[in-house]
């Protein structure tokens, strides 16, 4: 009986850029990856109030899914209001979920276009850009949250 | 008793008043059907075999207690929480698993599945579901707990809902599958990368930024669960198991890794799974579930029928290694007495304690408080909450307390 090998077998097979590139879906704050296109606000709420609007209300006020718009000044209330203006760090991390994830029913189904659009209507809705400024793979990254500095990162752990 | 023994005796009389008979008669004696303390599934042929078993149809109540935040809407996104309360033992069965999904259950194909390894790696590679199930194997029983676990005791009044309603989205499982390290090494991972963002193939492409010392650590890209392959719920075919880490990051229908620099910020590890802090800021990347109990018998929503002896049983665990000890209060935590535990060698997992208990019939308020090998103890409720913001409602570990009334009533109550 031969059982000497302790190396695993290597199973992978060799993948290409362009393969990968269909893949790779994820947007880091620096905004790697980030497709072409682009979409402003005005373009945006037409994209809002037909695939969003139903679950997120009327202008991002919530109900039933979470709401996207208000809450700036809240956190350290007894009554904190967390949404896409008031609570996430990066604006990145909007186009990157509504890509992946939005509408709920019907996900990847918009084009780069109109997820920067949307994206754009919801930073317009929180006030953070204007309703003309166009979101692009070189705009986005620059746009400065609200909460960006709001996160004490609990990585190395403390000492507990 | 008494019945019984006089109808033995009937038995035997009639018996011996029969021998002479013919040997036919003697086997069947006439009346003899009634006289036998058969019940009515002794008297009939049983069911035939099945090839996938269920359980009786007399425990149909024991099921998983569903919360649907989204109703009708999105009906796949929210929790199935584990029945903690009807359960006994260490291991989770796989039907009664708790489930946290973000956009339901997708129906992978496995032929079709692909694991991609990425980003900073001299070798980017595909993996067929197949290919997976070619490496050696490594087995290890562990609890999985979403971080929004216990958030229902976090409302301002406690809920009378069982146990398993408020603290049952964690479960224990015994996973096997192919260490992630070994896959990360075929890959050849790259010194700059520091971090991973893990995919699943679920609607929500669900993501999140795992530093890479975990993978190298104890992280399982995990294909079997209690002997089987894992169900859709928990990720079929391919899951990610990060033991003792947020269920979150267990990313289930894996379909994607990313060596990358840094983390990613994925919404759910920035809007979601992040824990608020009375000043308004927020702590991010809290990893690790900290050291738990709950008493799952007796329990909210239980009645104790008597006054008499009953045994406190519970489950404790502790994202940071093995359980040293759980300890149990009948007197709302004045005074405290070591439980019996069992499975406590296992690192990561669910530990069974047990203490026996006579009731007086008195008022009593029980509490259980465990403490792992790190010495990390759990806290009372007041001490965790005044450590967050109001609306905290991650890695609640805080102790809990279940009522007993005079009249045998089991309740929910903040102590």
């Amino acid at each position: 009986m031969q059982t000497t090998s302790s190396k695993p077998p290597a199973l992978g097979t060799p993948v290409g850029a362009a393969e990968i590139a269909r893949w790779d879906i994820s947007i880091p704050p620096s905004g790697a990856g980030l497709p072409a296109g682009s979409g402003s606000a005005r373009q945006g709420q037409q994209v809002y109030e037909q695939k969003c609007l139903a679950c997120h209300g009327a202008k991002g006020a919530g109900k039933p899914a979470d709401a996207l718009a208000g809450g700036v000044g809240t956190l350290a209330s007894k009554t904190p209001v967390r949404t896409v203006g008031s609570y996430w760090p990066y604006a990145t991390t909007l186009f990157d979920y509504v890509r992946r994830a939005m509408p709920i029913n019907n996900p990847l189904s918009l084009t780069s276009d109109e997820v920067y659009a949307v994206t754009a209507y919801v930073l317009a809705l929180n006030g953070i850009i204007g309703e003309d400024a166009v979101m692009n793979a070189q705009s986005l990254p620059q746009v400065k949250m609200p909460n960006r500095d709001g996160f004490v990162s609990d990585w190395p752990p403390r000492e507990r | 008793m008494d019945e019984k023994s006089d109808g033995r005796r009937r038995f035997l009389a009639q018996g011996a008043a029969l021998a002479g008979g013919t040997a036919f008669a003697a086997l069947s004696p006439p009346g003899a059907a009634q006289e036998i303390a058969g019940q009515p599934w002794e008297r009939v042929y049983g069911a035939p075999f099945t090839g996938y078993g269920q359980p009786s149809k007399f425990e149909a109540p024991v099921i998983r207690h569903i919360g649907r935040p989204y109703g009708d809407l999105a009906p796949g996104s929210g929790a199935a929480l584990s029945p903690i309360e009807s359960l006994e033992g260490i291991i989770t069965p796989s039907s009664l698993h708790n489930i946290r999904s973000h956009s339901g259950t997708p129906d992978i194909d496995p032929k079709e599945h692909r694991l991609l390894i990425h980003g900073l790696v001299a070798r980017p590679l595909m993996f067929t579901v197949d290919s997976l199930l070619s490496y050696p194997m490594t087995t290890r029983t562990h609890f999985i707990e979403c971080s929004g676990n216990s958030s229902r005791a976090t409302t301002p009044q406690p809920a009378q809902v069982p146990a398993g309603a408020i603290h049952g989205n964690a479960a224990c499982s015994e996973w096997t599958g192919v260490p992630l390290r070994v896959l990360l090494e075929e890959a050849g991972v790259d010194a700059s990368a520091k971090w991973l963002l893990a995919e699943g193939a679920d609607s929500a492409h669900m993501s999140r930024s795992i530093p890479i010392e975990k993978a190298f650590d104890d992280a399982l890209v995990a294909l079997y669960q209690n002997g089987e392959r894992l169900r859709p719920e928990q990720g079929y075919p391919v899951r990610l198991f990060l033991p003792g880490w947020e269920g979150n990051m267990s990313v289930k229908w894996l379909r994607r890794i990313k060596a990358t620099d840094g983390p990613t910020h994925t919404k759910d590890e920035t809007s979601k799974y992040t824990d608020p802090l009375p000043d308004g800021r927020s702590r991010q990347f809290t990893f690790e579930m900290g050291v738990k109990s709950v008493i799952t018998r007796p329990s909210s929503t239980m009645t104790l029928p008597r006054p008499g002896l009953y045994e406190i049983t519970g489950l404790a665990w502790s994202g940071a290694g093995r359980i040293q000890k759980v300890e149990v209060s009948t007197d709302g935590g004045a005074t405290w007495t070591a439980a019996t535990l069992l499975g406590e060698e296992r690192p990561k997992s669910f530990v069974r304690f047990r203490l026996p208990w006579e009731w007086s019939g008195k008022p009593a308020v029980l509490q259980s408080r465990a403490t792992d090998e790190k010495g990390r103890v759990q806290p009372p409720r007041k001490e965790w909450t005044a450590r967050y913001s109001p609306d905290m409602r991650y890695h609640n570990n805080s102790i809990v307390s279940w009522a007993v009334g005079a009249d045998g009533k089991v309740t929910h109550v903040y102590a």
